[in-house]
């Protein structure tokens, strides 16, 4: 057989809002407490209790939704999903069915260079359930209703992507996103940002899709890409040798590289949903729409481009920088304070600073050396005081002595790049002196000698001289 | 419409309702009078009409984002048929 198969993937994507309070309930929704001391009895629908509405889940799923230039809806309405499930006490989770409160949008994604626009179906409102633990509890299950009723904003993407790649992609960006607009804090371990992939593959050319399975909780990007791509090879042998596809959830074992059925959806499908009876319908008016508009934040793409503009940056360089909100404020803190051209900003962040970072395991946030004190060291190499390589040593101390600054180590270790011509002539002399074999092949036409001489200036000065100095001069004494 | 015996146990499953065998055919003689009821109704032109999502003609209130609960796991784990740590104990489920 020779088929060309293509994939199609779409995203369901549960973000929790960073709310402090549940969706429906008074009570914290703050990660890692002890276990049900944040399940109130809303929580934990004891009878009598009614669920009330939170502002601000709303408020966070509209933002959203604005920024997707989706439609909001002027009405939206919540709904039951009925099944049991020891973690969901009502035996109902409510959700929204018909009328969700985000319409349809769209995200930009970016893969090999392309940009490709994917839509976004839908987002609405939940809660969460809470968490069943299996272990240890003589062959009972243990309970815990503290993420019982979180806040969520599911985000279902149309089937628009066409491979693992592509679907990382689209999870990236939307992981960047709603960090942007600071509606969930995109903490994967803490499940504060998941996903489930909806996959299928069809012959080239087929218009209608093939039967889909879904994968449930890929909670990494690493394993998203892994798990869609051995679903895909599972699909593609299983057609090819004659079985068929049938509609099911699979699981994705992150140790086994495999996926595996988890329940078939035909009984558990049934979910019979309907209006919930204790909410009334959220109107969604003009005026709190226009003041979420009026109070968005440059959102990433915008942010790009103006990076691209304004600093003259490459794509690479400003697709970093506005990877995070935090990271491109530090960037643009460092521009503002030193003055120093965007170029040799960027590069200091991005280079020096990110993989310092990154090998202590830290985020921007975090980091040790503040923009003004980054700041302080540009200045220093703009203005010839020190050599870049010297201020790699610089930063180095500054990292260990974030108390210090630049000036301070500078005149502390004695690093001050001697740019007195004299000095600089009076070594090169004794060297060109010493190495009179080198001097030699220099002049008999071996080029490569050239780094050897600036080798030994710059050792003989400490990595002290203005290395542009050195060369004009080397140059000069070496022809003779 | 009219409801078969075996749409009356599913239903009843997906309820986790336990039904008496015998009941079953006066249950399924109920039901589907109700939805022949249900298709009467259908049979009004509702073409430009809202569907209802609410008895009540009013909108929704919303509360301020705030922790307003207290930890009482004590009080209400008192009426648990089984705790252990803090967990509420319930018959093993694994899907």
């Amino acid at each position: 057989m020779n088929t060309q198969w293509e994939t199609v993937i779409g995203l369901e994507i549960h973000t929790q809002l960073a709310t402090q309070s549940k969706i429906f309930s008074g009570a914290s929704t703050a990660y890692g407490a002890e276990p049900n001391t944040q399940a109130c009895a809303v929580d934990l629908g004891l009878p009598g209790v009614l669920p009330v509405l939170n502002e601000d889940a709303v408020r966070k799923a509209v933002t959203f939704g604005l920024a997707i230039e989706a439609e909001i809806a002027p009405r939206s309405v919540f709904a039951r999903k009925n099944y049991f499930y020891p973690d969901l006490p009502k035996g109902y989770q409510i959700s929204q069915m018909d009328l969700p409160i985000v319409g349809k949008g769209h995200l930009d994604i970016e893969v090999d260079g392309e940009t490709k626009r994917i839509g976004v179906t839908r987002a609405h409102l939940e809660e969460d359930a809470g968490k069943s633990l299996h272990e240890n509890f003589h062959g009972l299950s243990g309970i815990d209703l503290n993420r019982a009723g979180t806040p969520l904003l599911e985000i279902v993407s149309e089937p628009d992507m066409r491979s693992a790649q592509e679907a990382v992609a689209y999870m990236r960006k939307l992981h960047e996103l709603v960090r942007y607009l600071e509606i969930c804090d995109g903490n994967m371990q803490e499940g504060s940002f998941r996903c489930d992939a909806n996959v299928s593959v069809r012959p080239v050319g087929q218009a209608e899709f093939g039967t889909r399975v879904e994968i449930k909780n890929i909670n990494s990007f690493k394993f998203v890409e892994k798990a869609i791509n051995h679903e895909v090879e599972r699909q593609i042998d299983l057609i090819e040798s004659g079985g068929k596809i049938i509609q099911e959830t699979r699981l994705y074992d992150a140790n086994k590289d495999e996926t595996r059925s988890m329940r078939s959806k035909e009984e558990a499908n049934d979910y019979r949903y309907f209006p919930d009876p204790d909410l009334l319908p959220v109107v969604v008016g003009e005026d709190f729409k226009a003041q979420i508009y009026a109070s968005l934040p440059e959102l990433p793409d915008a942010k790009k481009q103006r990076f691209h503009s304004e600093y003259h940056l490459d794509n690479e360089a400003a697709g970093i920088l506005t990877s995070s909100r935090a990271l491109a404020d530090y960037f643009e803190a460092v521009t503002k304070q030193s003055g120093c051209e965007a170029k040799l900003c960027a590069n200091w962040v991005n280079g020096e600073l990110a993989a310092a970072l990154n090998k202590a395991n830290l985020e921007i946030t975090e980091s040790p050396i503040s923009p003004a004190q980054l700041s302080g060291l540009l200045v220093r190499i703009s203005d010839n005081t020190i050599s870049g390589k010297i201020a790699k040593q610089v930063f180095e101390a500054l990292w260990q002595n974030p108390d210090s600054n630049a000036d301070a180590i500078i005149d502390a270790q004695g690093l001050r790049q001697i740019t007195d011509t004299g000095a600089i002539e009076a070594v090169i002399d004794a060297i060109i002196a010493a190495n009179g074999k080198q001097v030699e092949q220099y002049r008999g036409g071996n080029d490569k000698v050239f780094g050897f001489f600036v080798g030994q200036v710059m050792k003989a000065m400490q990595g002290k001289a203005n290395p542009a100095e050195v060369n004009k001069m080397l140059m000069a004494k070496l022809k003779g | 419409m009219s409801l078969t015996a075996e749409d009356v146990n599913k239903i009843a499953h997906l309820a986790r309702l336990g039904i008496d065998s015998q009941d079953v055919g006066s249950y399924t003689k109920d039901l589907s009078g109700m939805l022949a009821l249900m298709a009467k109704m259908g049979e009004v032109n509702t073409d430009g009409v809202e569907p209802m999502a609410h008895p009540l003609d009013q909108v929704q209130r919303l509360r301020a984002d705030v922790v307003t609960e207290s930890n009482q796991r004590e009080h209400f784990q008192a009426i648990a048929p089984k705790v252990e740590d803090g967990l509420y104990l319930v018959p093993k489920v694994i899907e």
